[in-house]
């Protein structure tokens, strides 16, 4: 990353917000660097369309500040602010055609008409739809309006884009195919992106940072393989992928490290970085993500740790398998994944297996 | 689908009963007798010369156009302002204020008519047509306001929102976004409103203060047999009007509605 992407975009100080009793937003705090493409992730109601909707000046506050490029946003107006928005049903206006939907920002451009007519083109070029400015806007598909959207908002160059979670109408396939088309947008025109989704997967696909938030606070802030592989509490562990929670038992603290007994796979010393800072997560237990723990086929060993287990469930999914197995002879049941490599056979349900699985890849919820 | 021969019949006298009595106007419009009954005797278009040259019609027609334009073009501006203020803002008391702007449509024209007089009177307002206008803004305001808030409805918010991120004021917004937007609820409104303020009697007879206006002028001729026959051409040629008018409001609707690739939810015709 280069010097200038380290740059604060976007600033929120304490920012406050009601609907009537409905506290909205409670107390968000963060930054969001120049350049970079950031989620705010989290589950429906969790004020992440609202954060959204203040930056672009949509939604007041009751307390706190939004600053844009360093400026407090407090008393500047929608239509005064350097952002734009691509809206979740693309607000496409229906009686204007694509290239007066383009245009519709350079309406107070100076420039003259050829040299807009040239910004138009261009900007339809960088969506993929160079020659569609004449069509009706209604005539077009979802992918397309959404392409429309784009360069609707990017035809005026904002300091930041907002995306209000812009792929969610839009079938798997094509919504694939636009996460990979949005990021190499992202790298080509160097605009900070705001992306909100309760997808986890898009945000971890197609995000330099991410903000996980529950009723109407940040939970946590972070690049996707921390939040991934380092959640900093259960809430976020469970939202994010999978995650087998095994209960345990603390023996002891060393420096930040424990000491614990996992149920069924018994005693492992943790350093203070595999433990989640958020210390209210309820009963003790330790995090594994499903492909920390390896399905040992006959006639493999593994120098990792080991665990006799039985299995419950078999999901086929053609390139990977999902097994459910109780371990350690125990009622915890956990869930991993194998890929289907030539020659590798399907197990059965009720099989005994040996599972291996590294202590490094736990991470503790007290 | 299953034949039910029952409803069949029904949904033709049914039909039969609402346009029959108009066909009927044409019929003896053009009729060589001043006694309207059958059998019919000749063709004639002398009733139409009599209208023609009656004064006292055109002046009625006169008022009663000042009038309906009038009530139209206002009760589309109050109802339009209503239903944007009453969709898209959240103000104290809203709904009884908007209820008592609908309480018209249900309240019975003669109540209507008879209190406005009273006040008017009491406030020493002279009657004239334009407190006719005033009597049919009531009337009228209550249906532009029904058919402004379904057009403001079926808006989507975010269209409105994208115009301001993209640098417009509000008051620009509302004229490129919104207004476009709304302008077949604007013609159906101004449509309406203008059928019911033209052939609205009772305001029109209360308030009226004896001005030449239409539907009381129609009245007052029919008491008169032999003017009977001159009003039925009168109404041949409003018949004829009216579908005209209806035709080419349906018209833009329609092609206003193809532009923005909107879903045709039905019209008058």
């Amino acid at each position: 990353m280069s010097a200038d992407k380290r740059q604060t975009m976007i600033e929120f100080r304490d920012i406050q917000k009601y609907y009537g009793d409905y506290h909205a937003l409670r107390g968000i705090n963060g930054t969001i660097r120049a350049g970079e493409f950031f989620s705010l992730l989290g589950p429906s109601g969790c004020g992440k369309t609202t954060l959204l909707r203040t930056i672009a000046g949509f939604e007041g506050i009751d307390s706190g500040a939004v600053l844009i490029d360093g400026k407090d946003m407090s008393s500047v107006p929608a239509n005064m602010r350097p952002t734009n928005m691509v809206f979740q049903s693309y607000a496409i206006f229906p009686h204007m055609s694509v290239a007066e939907n383009v245009a519709f920002g350079l309406r107070r451009d100076p420039r003259s008409k050829a040299e807009k007519a040239a910004a138009v083109e261009e900007a339809l070029g960088m969506v993929g739809l160079k020659g569609y400015g004449g069509r009706a806007a209604h005539a077009l598909s979802g992918g397309q309006r959404q392409r429309v959207a784009l360069a609707r908002a990017l035809i005026l160059k904002p300091k930041v884009l907002l995306l209000d979670e812009p792929l969610s109408a839009l079938d798997k396939k094509m919504r694939e195919h636009m996460q990979v088309e949005l990021i190499k947008l992202q790298r080509q025109v160097g605009i900070t992106f705001i992306l909100v989704t309760h997808d986890q997967e898009e945000a971890l696909v197609m995000s330099d940072r991410i903000a996980v938030m529950f009723e109407g606070q940040i939970a946590q802030l972070a690049d996707p393989e921390t939040l991934y592989r380092r959640p900093n509490s259960r809430k976020v562990a469970d939202f994010i992928g999978t995650m087998n929670f095994i209960p345990c038992e603390i023996l002891s603290e060393n420096a930040g490290g424990y000491e614990v007994d996992i149920k069924g796979l018994g005693r492992v010393t943790l350093s203070a970085d595999q433990v989640a800072s958020d210390e209210n997560s309820g009963t003790p237990a330790v995090g594994l993500r499903p492909e920390a723990l390896t399905l040992l086929f006959p006639g493999q060993t593994s120098d990792e740790r080991k665990v006799p287990g039985k299995i419950d469930e078999v999901i086929y999914f053609g390139d990977m398998t999902s097994y459910d197995v109780f371990i350690g002879g125990t009622d915890i049941e956990v869930r991993l994944s194998m890929r289907n490599v030539p020659g590798r056979p399907v197990m059965d349900v009720g099989t005994g297996v040996e599972l291996s699985w590294s202590p490094s890849a736990l991470v503790l919820f007290r | 689908m299953t034949k039910a021969p029952g409803l069949k019949t029904y949904a033709i006298l049914y039909l039969a009963f609402l346009y029959g009595p108009i066909l009927v106007l044409p019929l003896f419009a053009f009729n060589d007798k001043a006694v309207v009954s059958f059998p019919l005797s000749g063709f004639t278009t002398k009733w139409f010369g009599e209208m023609w040259a009656d004064p006292n019609l055109w002046k009625a027609l006169k008022n009663s156009l000042i009038i309906s334009l009038s009530v139209a073009t206002l009760s589309t501006v109050l109802g339009l302002f209503a239903a944007r203020s009453s969709v898209r803002y959240q103000w104290p008391f809203k709904a009884p204020v908007m209820g008592f702007i609908m309480l018209p449509l249900v309240l019975p024209e003669m109540i209507i008519a008879m209190s406005l007089l009273i006040v008017l009177m009491a406030l020493g307002i002279p009657l004239s047509i334009f407190t006719v206008i005033l009597g049919h803004l009531l009337i009228c305001t209550p249906f532009s306001v029904a058919l402004m808030t379904s057009a403001f409805q079926s808006l989507d918010r975010s269209l409105e929102e994208a115009a301001l991120d993209l640098g417009e004021t509000p008051a620009s917004t509302f004229r490129l976004i919104i207004l476009p937007l709304v302008m077949p609820g604007i013609l159906s409104s101004f449509l309406i409103t203008f059928t019911i303020s033209i052939d609205e009697f009772i305001v029109a007879n209360f308030l009226g203060s004896g001005q030449p206006i239409l539907s009381v002028y129609i009245f007052g001729q029919f008491r008169f047999p032999a003017k009977v026959p001159s009003m039925l051409a009168l109404g041949t040629i409003l018949v004829g009007l009216s579908i005209c008018l209806l035709a080419i409001a349906e018209y833009f609707r329609r092609r206003g509605i193809a532009r923005i690739g909107g879903k045709d939810s039905g019209g008058f015709l």
